[in-house]
């Protein structure tokens, strides 16, 4: 069913069932995201989308919540810009935000963030995780968006090897004991690199390259192919930088993969070297 | 579903027999038919999934923690995958995932305890830790006792607490004599006449009588119960469940506990009156972890009324938190009766509609509840006889910190602050006053001038303030009130249940600034802001309440 | 199927199915991001049954596990296919307006009751009556199979059993209902479609037909042979009888991979000219006359690969060749012109384009489209067709459009290489999660879940043969022996041995397996292996067994 509602000044248009979000970004309006990703199930704790609905107290997260007739929406006003600069300000003071998405340190400029106010508070200091030759977990990046919680469990892989553990601040994501990863359930599958946002899950390759200055996005072309490694055709982005693979990961909007992969089509490139 | 691997370790026979308990019913997820067949699948797994926080619990109870080895047999045994089992685990505080010491003194420091005369009583305990409120306000300086191989209990130095009923006892009349532990005595104090009554009106009736009544929510929100009511059952779905919200957790609060520990019959029976009147088959009781004696009397009562046959038609089941406040948060509370960490849900959808396993769901406050048996057994216009237009029925408020006699006072809703106090015995010590806070952490200050307020939701909404779950926590002159503040403060930050940004680092920021010699104001109104505005539930809404509070009377 | 060659579904649809068959496929490891659509359908409500010998990654998904005998599909396919008829589950009249031979398939079937079929096959009554009953009572089946269908000399019969269950009940050429062979390897769908079979060409034309053969002949300006080639097993036997005496092998390994390895091997070596071409020095290319290096087929060079729902996608050249390795197209065209033949410059479109021109089931699929729609599904016609999401709909239409499917009768054989008390215990193989084929490219990424090959067991077996976990065991087959250190572990039923075949440094498998094959494909049965256990210490004698 086709609805009406307003979004910042213009009236627009939606399907019943649509988010703001949704909605919002199919008339150019933009809201920041963080926690939200199109092959994931929204989990909406990042609380970085909110937008101010008429008659809601709070304020409401564009990610999840389903757009309402004759809604009044607005994206941009000052409590709006408030929480969000709030909640960079929360984030980027507690955790190392500088191998983040590019977009999410575009925010900090745009919104204002001052970090700096919470010099003297708490930060995530975790160890750098790096157990096996093919990933590096570094968690005091980690902005607990959940998303590598999902990619690994009901959205994707249903391997569940890792949850979030602790409460609180101390919300952490962990195995079970903090079983060292080779001795969990992971299959090393990756789907949780390719979600998140912060750099926190490398692929050991990339977290090498980084730590020697040697990593150039800016520099790689991304070509598209398919895996060889089995019948299903799963599609590849080569990350070439160089003249060499440095990089495999699946696009999240086709139907074969949503952006998933196996070892193999993750990790397998690597034969090549 | 999952891969479900796990590592090497598996229960001791002590765990296993823990594990074979809480499966007793439905075995294990998967079956193995013969060598060459199993029978599981995920409808297998989803329905056992609920049998995670009892399993634990099991667990814990037998041995003391929950080891490698009992996670992964129980994991094994309900198709849960080991992470998720130890990010449950995990959550909660009465849980341990390391080898305790022997005996353990969850000692409370929280509000009122700090200001109890008698110093903690010593025990013969191996390690002590801090506990938040434990719902032991009236009887001051309480430990929780977690002992290897035993469920926890509940230590307080030897007092009295008051118990008045008032003008009108109504939530309290059972009480008053003490605590009702057979069915027996139970009838005799016209127990289950109000069942029945329902059954006779039937169960549109009912819900009218309730809307009529104007009952509003005892657990915090005061929202209007019939409307609650009405919305599940009004809903097609053959699912539907009734849910009794017993993790009174707010510091300062204790009303539900003493209704549990002497009334247990009438929880049991409230509920089959809620889960008749909504169509709902199935109900639930859940019990903060830290209440051993309300949840061992509602057990019991549970087991002999449904043995008399009394509960025909519903079935119902008791759940025990495991230490987690945000457990009381609705929505929480149902994630972790379906055997998830108690993050709370984003809302809307509402339990109305999406409530527990998805279904149609009720879910009220414990004294709530109880007020019911009165509405259907004497009708709402008599229910509506004592208390305000607005604030229909009477209140239990819990009296501590710095009054004479602590207690739980049944109150018709208006009464005045200054009366109840007076009832109470005034000021510890006839001390000045410095201020009296209601509603809990999540509440407010009031200053000695407003000794007028009158106790009903209209009026605490006039004065900015609220009554939330009952607290009226006096404070004497000599308290400094900053204290009280970082308390309050520590203990959001403790219990956020840590999934939203604004909550998790936002209460952690706000202890920090608390904590600083000149707290930055210009950063306690930027966290105050984006916890109210941002979080997910209402413990970001609500954890600077307090500090504003203080910041109004001047204290920060 | 039914002369279409190949799988009649897309892997979306299994998302909407109500009822999911596995039946010797271990998708969890083998095909994981089918097995992803595999989820989805579960989390949807969908029930799986998944027949496996072994209690698979696959099998933990499933709501019921049927570890039948290895190689008694047709016996458990025949007993459900009664009990379908028996009970009344067939589809009366999908079965009369679009099939033919039912008649005849009642009576095949008829001997199959559960009792024999539960004596066959090692299974209760009550569970395959269960499963027949599931199958009957699906509205949309997805019936899924692998190598652990394909891998026995009956290949192609027990496919046929497996169609006859899809037919019966109606579960073809609807969205939802289908049959899913899953294949195993990138391409094996593109190669058989560009005819890489004994007796087709590309687009499946029939080589034995002149008709179908002069579109080619006028193409190439060249007569195209009538008579079919040989598979795989033909040419090992050719090459030992001596009448094929030079072999070009393009991208395979077949000193490792093929069963009876030493006797293949043998043949390999007694060529008189050997030519490989090849990513990697492997075992074959070492044997080799002349090596063509190879440039890596879906990083190196551009071109097209077809996957298991029949979608043709783009593989493209994202780096270049190490060293002196060239594409394999450029191979070909030198190799040509070395003989005499110019065919121009080599390029992936071009030859792309001829096929177009040949194949009606590929003429609307320009590389420009396939870039665009992220591939597309044949049959595609012509430039405005966006391909067929699935097969057989035809089968719906009343009357129907084309030939009827036909329900084939077949016979349950026990597998070749028979246990007796020489040889008493089954071994089977198959693939693991972060392994492919003999480990060529899988061997070269630090994996972190390397198991090794290992001889699984279970405890009982163990306990059975007196051999413990970690311990170093013969293992002896008709063919030849191999040390092996023995695993036990919990997904297999007692007497039933596995191992993979990715390690063959580690444990060379294939020296153990049989060259019997399916007369009908030329498969080797893999699957299906006697061996007995001899204790590594025993200069003494014999087995344990
Ligand atoms: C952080 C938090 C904790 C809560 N704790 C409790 C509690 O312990 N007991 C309770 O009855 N309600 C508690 N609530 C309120 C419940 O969410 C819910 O409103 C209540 O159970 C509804 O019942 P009522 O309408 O009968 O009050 C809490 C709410 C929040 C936000
Ligand atoms: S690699 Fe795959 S299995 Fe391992 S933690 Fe990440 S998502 Fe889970
Ligand atoms: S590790 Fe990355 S994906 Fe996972 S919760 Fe942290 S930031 Fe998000
Ligand atoms: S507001 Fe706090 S307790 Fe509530 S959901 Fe957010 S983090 Fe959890
Ligand atoms: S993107 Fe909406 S809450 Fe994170």
């Amino acid at each position: 069913m086709t609805i009406e509602l307003r979004i910042d000044d213009a009236i627009v248009t939606a399907e019943q069932g649509d988010t703001i979000r949704d909605v919002a970004a199919r008339h150019g309006v933009e809201i920041p995201t963080l926690c939200w990703a199109a092959n994931l199930t929204p989990v909406n704790v990042c609380r970085l989308c909110v937008v101010e609905v008429e008659g809601s107290r709070p304020l409401v997260p564009a990610c999840s919540r389903p757009v309402e007739a004759d809604m009044v929406v607005s994206t941009n006003s000052h409590r709006v810009r408030t929480s969000r600069r709030m909640v960079l300000e929360l984030l980027a003071s507690s955790v190392d935000l500088d191998r983040a998405e590019p977009e999410l340190l575009d925010q900090i400029e745009e919104y204002g963030a001052r970090p700096e106010r919470f010099a003297a508070g708490a930060t995530k200091h975790a160890p750098v995780k790096q157990q096996d030759e093919l990933y590096v977990r570094d968690y005091q990046r980690c902005v607990l968006c959940y998303k590598c919680v999902e990619a690994c469990g009901d959205d994707a892989q249903h391997t569940f090897a890792i949850s979030v553990a602790g409460r609180g601040f101390d919300a952490h994501i962990s195995t079970e004991f903090d079983t060292a990863l080779p001795d969990s359930a992971c299959v090393y599958c990756g789907n949780c690199i390719a979600v998140c946002p912060t750099g926190a899950l490398t692929p050991l390759t990339e977290f090498v390259r980084r730590e020697a200055g040697e990593w150039r996005p800016d520099q790689q072309s991304v070509t598209r192919t398919v895996c060889a490694f089995c019948g299903v055709g799963c599609n590849l982005d080569l990350h070439v930088q160089d003249g060499e693979v440095v990089k495999v990961t699946s696009p999240a909007d086709h139907d074969i993969t949503q952006g998933n992969l196996c070892i193999k089509g993750r990790f397998g490139w690597q034969h090549l070297r | 579903m999952s891969d479900l691997h796990v590592g090497s370790e598996r229960a001791d026979d002590a765990e296993a027999a823990a594990i074979e308990r809480v499966l007793a019913t439905t075995g294990p997820a998967v079956a193995r038919v013969s060598a060459r067949v199993t029978l599981g699948g995920m409808q297998a797994t989803a329905s056992r999934r609920h049998l995670l926080l009892p399993g634990l619990w099991a667990l814990q109870d037998a041995v003391g923690w929950i080891s490698p080895g009992g996670l992964n047999s129980l994991c094994l045994a309900l198709g849960v995958p080991p992470a998720e089992g130890y990010g449950v685990a995990t959550f909660y505080d009465l849980l341990r995932t390391e080898r305790p010491s022997t005996t353990i003194e969850r000692r409370c420091d929280d509000l009122a305890c700090l200001l109890a005369i008698e110093p903690p009583i010593p025990t013969d305990v191996d390690a002590v830790e801090s506990s938040p409120c434990l719902g032991q306000c009236d009887r001051g300086a309480a430990s929780l006792i977690q002992t290897c191989g035993a469920p926890p209990r509940i230590e307080t130095p030897d007092r009295e607490p008051r118990v008045d009923a008032g003008p009108s006892p109504r939530l309290l009349r059972r009480a008053l004599t003490g605590a009702v532990t057979s069915l027996a005595d139970y009838r005799a104090l016209g127990g289950f006449v109000a069942l029945a009554a329902a059954r006779t009106m039937g169960a549109e009736a009912v819900v009218d009588a309730v809307t009529a009544a104007g009952l509003r929510g005892r657990g915090g929100a005061a929202f209007p119960t019939g409307a609650k009511w009405r919305a599940v059952a009004s809903e097609t779905a053959t699912e539907k469940h009734v849910v009794a919200n017993a993790d009174e957790s707010e510091p300062g609060t204790f009303k539900d506990r003493v209704l549990m520990e002497r009334d247990p019959f009438s929880l049991i029976e409230a509920l089959a009156v809620a889960g008749f009147a909504v169509g709902a088959r199935t109900g639930w009781i859940y019990v903060r972890g830290e209440y051993p004696e309300a949840y061992q009397r509602l057990v019991a009562a549970l087991d002999e009324s449904s043995a008399a046959g009394l509960l025909e038609g519903i079935t119902i089941e008791i759940r025990r938190g495991a230490g987690a406040y945000i457990c009381g948060e609705e929505t929480a509370l149902l994630e972790s009766i379906e055997g998830y960490r108690g993050e709370p849900r984003n809302k809307p959808p509402y339990p109305t509609t999406h409530g527990l396993f998805g279904a149609p769901t009720v879910i009220n406050n414990v004294e709530t509840l109880i007020n019911v048996l009165d509405i259907v057994e004497h009708g709402p216009d008599a229910w509506r006889s004592v208390g305000t237009h607005d604030s229909p029925g009477t209140r239990l408020l819990c009296l501590s910190g710095h009054v004479e006699h602590p207690g739980v006072y049944e109150r018709p809703m208006g009464v005045r602050l200054a009366d109840v106090i007076a009832e109470a015995g005034g000021v510890r010590g006839a001390r000045p006053l410095q201020a009296v806070l209601l509603g809990g952490a999540a509440g407010a200050f009031v200053h000695p001038d407003q000794r007028d307020l009158e106790l009903s939701f209209e009026a605490a909404h006039e004065a900015g303030v609220g009554l939330g779950s009952g607290v009226v926590m006096l404070f004497d002159d000599t308290v400094d009130l900053r204290a009280v503040v970082r308390r309050a403060a520590r203990f959001f930050a403790h219990e956020s249940c840590g999934q939203c940004v604004p909550c998790r680092v936002g209460t952690q920021r706000q202890v920090e600034v608390l904590t600083s010699e000149r707290p930055d104001t210009a950063l306690l109104d930027d966290l105050e802001q984006v916890m109210r505005d941002a979080s997910i539930c209402g413990l970001g809404h609500t954890a600077s309440s307090l500090v504003r509070s203080a910041r109004t009377l001047g204290v920060l | 199927m039914f002369g279409a060659g190949g799988g009649t579904s897309s892997y979306r649809e299994i998302e909407d199915a109500d009822v999911i068959v596995l039946w010797g496929s271990n998708a969890r490891e083998a095909h994981p991001i089918f097995f992803h659509h595999v989820l989805a359908g579960l989390r949807k409500g969908a029930s799986m049954y998944v027949v496996d010998p072994r209690r698979t990654a696959s099998a933990a998904f499933a709501d019921v596990w049927l570890g039948l005998d290895v190689g008694s599909d047709i016996a458990l396919a025949n007993g459900v296919a009664r009990e379908i008829i028996a009970a009344g589950l067939v589809d009366r009249e999908f079965i009369d307006a679009a099939t033919d031979g039912f008649d005849e398939l009642v009576t095949a079937v008829e001997p199959w009751t559960l009792d024999r079929t539960a004596a066959i096959t090692g299974l209760p009554q009550l569970q395959i009556r269960d499963f027949a009953h599931a199958i009957g009572g699906a509205r949309r089946l997805q019936l899924c199979w692998t190598l652990g269908i394909t891998e026995h000399i009956t290949a192609v019969d027990n496919v046929f059993a497996l169609i006859n269950l899809a037919l019966l009940t109606g579960n073809v050429g609807r969205w939802g209902s289908g049959l899913v062979p899953l294949r195993g390897q990138n391409n094996v769908q593109g190669g058989g479609d560009m005819g890489a079979i004994p007796a087709r060409l590309p687009g499946f034309a029939d080589l034995t037909d002149a008709s179908e053969r002069a579109p080619f002949e006028r193409m190439w300006q060249a007569a195209v042979p009538s008579r079919p080639g040989l598979h795989l097993s033909q040419m090992f036997e050719a090459m030992h009888s001596g009448s094929l005496r030079a072999l070009w092998v393009i991208g395979e390994n077949p000193a490792d991979s093929e069963a009876d390895g030493e006797h293949a091997r043998a043949a390999l070596g007694a060529l008189d000219i050997l030519v490989v071409q090849d990513l990697y020095l492997t075992r074959t290319a070492a044997m080799a006359d002349v090596v063509f290096p190879a440039a890596a087929g879906w990083a190196e060079t551009d071109g097209t690969v077809t996957n298991s729902e029949r979608r043709v996608q783009r593989v493209r050249a994202a780096v270049a060749p190490p060293g002196q390795a060239r594409d394999d197209l450029a191979i070909v065209f030198d190799l040509a012109a070395a003989f005499g033949h110019d065919w121009g410059a080599p390029n992936a479109e071009t030859v792309w384009n001829e096929v177009r021109s040949l194949s009606r089931n590929h003429a609307g699929m320009s590389y420009q489209r396939l870039d665009t729609l992220g591939g597309l599904q044949w049959p595609c016609l012509d430039d405005d067709d966006l391909g067929a999401p699935f097969l057989h709909g035809r089968l719906w239409a009343r009357p129907i459009e084309g030939p009827r499917a036909p329900l084939q009768c077949v016979e349950w054989q026990p597998p070749a290489d028979a246990l007796d008390e020489h040889f008493p215990l089954r071994l089977t193989t198959g693939r693991v999660l972060d392994g492919y084929n003999t480990g060529v490219q899988t061997a070269r990424f630090p994996s972190p879940i390397r198991s090794g090959a290992t001889l699984d067991l279970a405890a009982a077996t163990a306990m059975r043969y007196a051999v413990d976990d970690g311990e170093v065991v013969r293992v002896v087959s008709r063919r030849g022996a191999i040390p092996m250190t023995v695993r036990i572990v919990e997904s297999l039923p007692p007497d039933l041995a596995f191992t993979t075949f990715h390690f063959p440094e580690i444990a060379d498998v294939n020296r153990l397996t049989a060259d019997a094959w399916d007369p009908k494909s030329g498969t080797a049965e893999f699957k299906a292996t006697a061996i007995r256990l001899e204790s590594i210490d025993a200069d003494t004698q014999g087995g344990r067994a």
